[in-house]
């Protein structure tokens, strides 16, 4: 007995020794994906592997965005963490500030020896994963943007042009009262209300979501989304919501099933909604840009993004990060990227993907495909524009989807409601604060 | 006359106790110590630092108005969960009890939904009542009634007690059902002689001697409601709309899973943890009282 352990023993230090030898690293890369985004990255993990010998990735999924981030933290706590973990924008700040939890990619790249160029990224994607002094952080991966989505056969019906002009959120409301006295039953659902109607909103009216140039500048920030033309908006949708023009189905995108059965009209929703919409929608859809208040000074600035980057997590071999900076490279190259972007509706993160879908001719046949990426891109980023950085946000978002509640239901006002959500969400990035002293 | 058997010694009672006790420790004491000393820090989520607060977090918390709304949201929903699910199941264990033919179906029935999990009974009420493919929404639309937990308050709090009462109808009816088969024929069927109807016999013979089910039972309810739930409200409402569903428990989740805020999660498990125990004191203080054995 004694003897067959002792065997055994060897017999497992003999396997592994030779094997670090002469075997392929290993890269451990944390995802959130499933379903047909899911089988995308698998493709992309397998078409980095078998084009080079010398790094296998390995890539594991680990749950939706929250529990992909929780899982990347309890495994670092634990000293199994990943090479790269997949972050949602949410966690930029939290994993910015784990300063000795994380490698930057500038850094993963310039010790491997990589070609990295970060001026090959879009800037308003870029922006939102770099540090005050241009340094890149993590790598954009998967980045998208609201638009609006028309149900064109709903307009029809309702004796609306369907090409009518729904730039302006004053055209969209004379078209909600048309709908509305026409028997529409939801003129207008929303997915993501807080990323849409208030952190898009404020970039895209070029007014700060929280002071210190929104989070980038300082920990001391302190949010700002109470400004007057906030409240208008969020007053104008509560009473939308009161008259039955807009219909509220949850705080992530549940309305997305109301829309592409045909039961509403309008859909404000990110331009990665686009796969789920092109495959059931039996209706004659369309894309639009976000609409924005005529009137509003600055207004249309752009839109920022939601999505994820890929962290590098510190902790491992020098021989393991360069393996890391190229499959990080593979990831931004312009084929993958462009196929990306045209597979998902994600935003190609790299100028020349999107000057590659442009020359196949994508945007072409696949009309409005282009919206997204001539929203974001049309201005250079502002301040207000560049993106949001703030501890807690998971939780600060959650604070807004409750007060947001509270408006659509009729309980609260809009100032009621944005002040409170402001005053609630501002304590919690004081304990931020306080946590990454 | 007490009948007690004594140990010669103390080893091997201390023996005898030691698993229990280690168990205790592992499971029970040191998590429970590591919440407390925790819950004196606020700590970033990788572990990299933390910050010595005191009773810092416990201020933060009493003083935020929403948390101490929570106390109260808790106590209706622990009331509810563990009426509902008390209730119907102490109904079936009667009716079942008289049963003849068909039994053991009818009980091996009433037994599966304690077999589904927490999270999956939440998508399963969730999926009949989604306010647009749900079937139980859909009918009530036919009759003219507009279903929408997703912003009515009432009707989310009414699908999460149910969500969470649902399995537990079972284990309790198990527990009501195997106490009704000890309660003596000769009783009843004495009370039957002297005119007693069965409600009248159910009330003064079978309800008193069923008590120390029932006490049992409703403590661990209320345990159940407190601490287990989380699965049920997390699948169905995320604690919404506004505040309606967040009970300490969802909180605690919350805040430490999806918020990585450790300190104040730690924190609140240490007030749950003091509002059980009191609890649970205070049952049986007061309520076993009135438990005959």
């Amino acid at each position: 007995m004694r003897k067959s352990i002792a065997s055994a023993l060897l017999a497992g230090a003999i396997s592994c020794l030779p094997l670090s030898a002469y075997a392929q690293i290993e890269v451990q890369f944390w995802h959130a994906f499933t379903g047909r985004l899911g089988e995308l990255v698998a493709e992309q993990v397998e078409t980095f592997n078998s084009s080079q010998g010398a790094y296998k990735v390995v890539a594991s999924h680990k749950g939706n965005y929250s529990e992909t981030l929780n899982a990347g933290i309890a495994a670092f706590r634990a000293k199994e963490q990943p090479h790269v973990l997949m972050v949602f924008e949410v966690g930029t700040a939290t994993m910015m500030s784990a300063k000795g939890a994380i490698k930057p990619v500038y850094q993963v790249m310039s010790e491997a020896g990589a070609t990295f160029d970060p001026n090959a990224y879009i800037g308003s994607v870029k922006g939102y994963y770099t540090s005050t002094n241009g340094d890149m952080l993590s790598l954009p991966f998967n980045s998208s943007t609201p638009v609006l989505w028309v149900n064109k056969d709903a307009l029809k019906a309702a004796g609306v042009d369907p090409d009518t002009d729904l730039s302006t959120w004053q055209n969209v409301g004379e078209v909600l009262d048309k709908l509305k006295a026409s028997g529409g039953k939801c003129p207008l659902t929303t997915a993501w209300q807080s990323w849409i109607h208030l952190e898009n909103f404020s970039s895209y009216h070029n007014i700060p979501f929280a002071s210190k140039d929104n989070g980038f500048a300082g920990l001391d920030t302190e949010l700002t989304f109470n400004s007057p033309t906030h409240v208008k908006h969020v007053q104008t949708m509560g009473d939308w919501a009161k008259d039955g023009k807009f219909i509220y189905a949850g705080r992530r995108n549940e309305g997305g099933a109301n829309f592409r059965a045909g039961e509403c009209a309008l859909f404000t929703e990110s331009s990665a909604g686009y796969a789920g919409i092109k495959a059931e929608a039996k209706f004659d859809f369309s894309v639009k840009p976000l609409p924005y208040w005529e009137g509003a000074e600055g207004a249309p600035q752009n839109t920022i993004i939601g999505g994820a980057s890929l962290w590098v997590m510190e902790g491992h071999e020098a021989e393991e990060y360069k393996g890391v900076a190229q499959f990080l490279n593979f990831l931004s190259s312009t084929d993958i990227q462009a196929k990306w972007h045209q597979d998902t509706g994600y935003l190609p993160i790299t100028i020349a993907a999107g000057e590659k879908t442009k020359a196949d001719g994508f945007y072409e046949s696949n009309p409005g495909t282009d919206i997204a990426v001539t929203q974001m891109m049309t201005k250079e980023p502002t301040a207000n524009s560049k993106g949001l950085r703030l501890g807690s946000f998971d939780q600060i978002r959650g604070i807004i989807d409750e007060e947001l509640e509270a408006v659509w239901s009729g309980d609260k006002t809009a100032q009621v409601a944005l002040d409170s959500a402001v005053e609630r969400g501002n304590k919690l990035l004081r304990r931020f604060e306080q946590a990454n002293k | 006359m007490e009948n007690r058997v004594t140990f010669k010694g103390w080893l091997l009672p201390l023996l005898l106790v030691l698993p229990q006790i280690l168990i205790s420790a592992i499971f029970f004491f040191y998590p429970a110590g590591q919440a407390i000393w925790q819950s004196l820090f606020i700590p970033d989520p990788f572990g990299l630092s933390s910050q010595f607060v005191g009773l810092g977090n416990f201020e933060f918390l009493f003083s935020d108005q929403y948390y101490r709304t929570s106390f109260l949201t808790t106590a209706i929903f622990s009331t509810l969960v563990t009426l509902t699910s008390m209730v119907p199941a102490l109904f079936l264990a009667v009716i079942a009890d008289r049963l003849i033919k068909g039994a053991g179906v009818y009980r091996t029935l009433l037994i599966w939904p304690y077999a589904v999990a927490p999270a999956i009974a939440g998508v399963l009420w969730l999926f009949m009542f989604n306010t647009r493919v749900g079937v139980v929404s859909w009918y009530l639309g036919q009759l003219g009634y507009d279903w929408n937990h997703v912003l009515n308050e009432a009707e989310a709090m009414g699908l999460v007690v149910v969500a969470s009462a649902w399995g537990r109808i079972s284990y309790n009816f198990l527990f009501f059902y195997a106490a009704l088969q000890a309660v003596p024929r000769s009783v009843i069927e004495a009370a039957a002689i002297d005119g007693a109807h069965f409600w009248r016999r159910f009330f003064t013979i079978v309800l008193p001697l069923l008590s120390p089910t029932t006490f049992f039972l409703l403590v661990v309810n209320v345990v159940y409601a407190f601490f287990e739930t989380f699965g049920v409200i997390h699948t169905i409402t995320s604690g919404g709309p506004q505040q309606t569903t967040t009970i300490l428990v969802y909180k605690v989740f919350s805040d430490g899973f999806v918020g990585q805020d450790l300190g104040s999660s730690a924190a609140q498990s240490v007030i749950l943890l003091v509002v059980v125990g009191a609890l649970t004191i205070i049952q049986f203080k007061f309520i076993e009282k009135r438990v005959h054995y």
